[in-house]
């Protein structure tokens, strides 16, 4: 990764100072209803997604995650405590070899990771995974 | 055009008929959230890659709608099969309006 030590450290600092002038964290009803506008309202079924976070991450700038769901059409990312709920979609084309993919996010502080997938009959399914945050990133 | 944007994509050059390769695709750019503040207490305007795509040979393999929660530099790594010879586009659609735009041949032996 390009990105140096001392960038990381500049961008850390930086949103720790942006965070601490009350950026206003979002309620766990945000992220229910980010995962409500993906399902239509559906509940997703537990289970049938693995979703593979770190369980610390010591930078919450860049979080490495990796999804990954047998048969589904959409993953949808969500998390739980940073300003903004959505973290990403991803859609898988006809070419995809597999349903999975992997990024790397930012994390405002400690706090679950929500991943639902469509899968291609039409139903959904959930999972979540805890992440602990040293240093957060000024997600959104 | 935002400063300093450099798409990079790793792949095989050759795979063989249906096979499923790994690629792997980063891009520089900072990714401004629109949630940080300047020194004066203003917000800095959101400046982001919001949508990531791949196609091989007209055909999706893989879109990505990405939110500011998305780490500067975004990285994505996913699996295409591949059935004939042909051509990788992806594309990265900036915030701006730009679309970074990146081709690869890859041969079916």
């Amino acid at each position: 990764m390009p990105m140096t030590r001392r960038d990381a450290m500049a961008l850390a600092t930086g949103s720790v100072a942006a965070y601490g002038l009350g950026a206003v964290p979002a309620r766990a009803s945000a992220a229910d209803d980010a995962v409500a506008a993906f399902t239509g309202g559906a509940e997703p079924a537990e289970g049938g997604v693995v979703l593979d976070v770190p369980e610390i991450a010591e930078n919450g700038n860049a979080v490495p995650i990796s999804v990954s769901a047998d048969g589904a059409a959409a993953i949808l990312v969500v998390s739980t405590k940073n300003p903004l709920p959505r973290v990403a979609t991803f859609r898988f084309g006809p070419l995809a070899a597999s349903s999975s993919g992997s990024t790397r996010i930012r994390l405002a502080r400690s706090q679950d990771v929500i991943a639902v997938a469509r899968m291609e009959d039409g139903t959904f399914r959930r999972t979540s995974a805890s992440v602990k945050v040293t240093v957060g990133g000024c997600g959104g | 055009m935002a400063k300093g944007v450099k798409p990079r994509v790793k792949l095989p050059k050759t795979a063989a008929a249906g096979d499923a390769i790994t690629i792997r695709t980063l891009i520089n750019h900072r990714m401004e959230s629109g949630q940080r503040k300047d020194g004066d207490g203003n917000i800095i305007p959101r400046s982001i890659v919001n949508r990531f795509t791949a196609e091989f040979n007209g055909q999706s393999v893989i879109d990505v709608q990405m939110e500011p929660a998305i780490s500067s530099n975004p990285y994505f790594q996913f699996e295409a099969k591949v059935p004939e010879s042909g051509e990788f586009v992806f594309a990265w659609h900036d915030d701006d309006g730009d679309v970074y735009v990146l081709s690869r041949r890859i041969e079916v032996g």
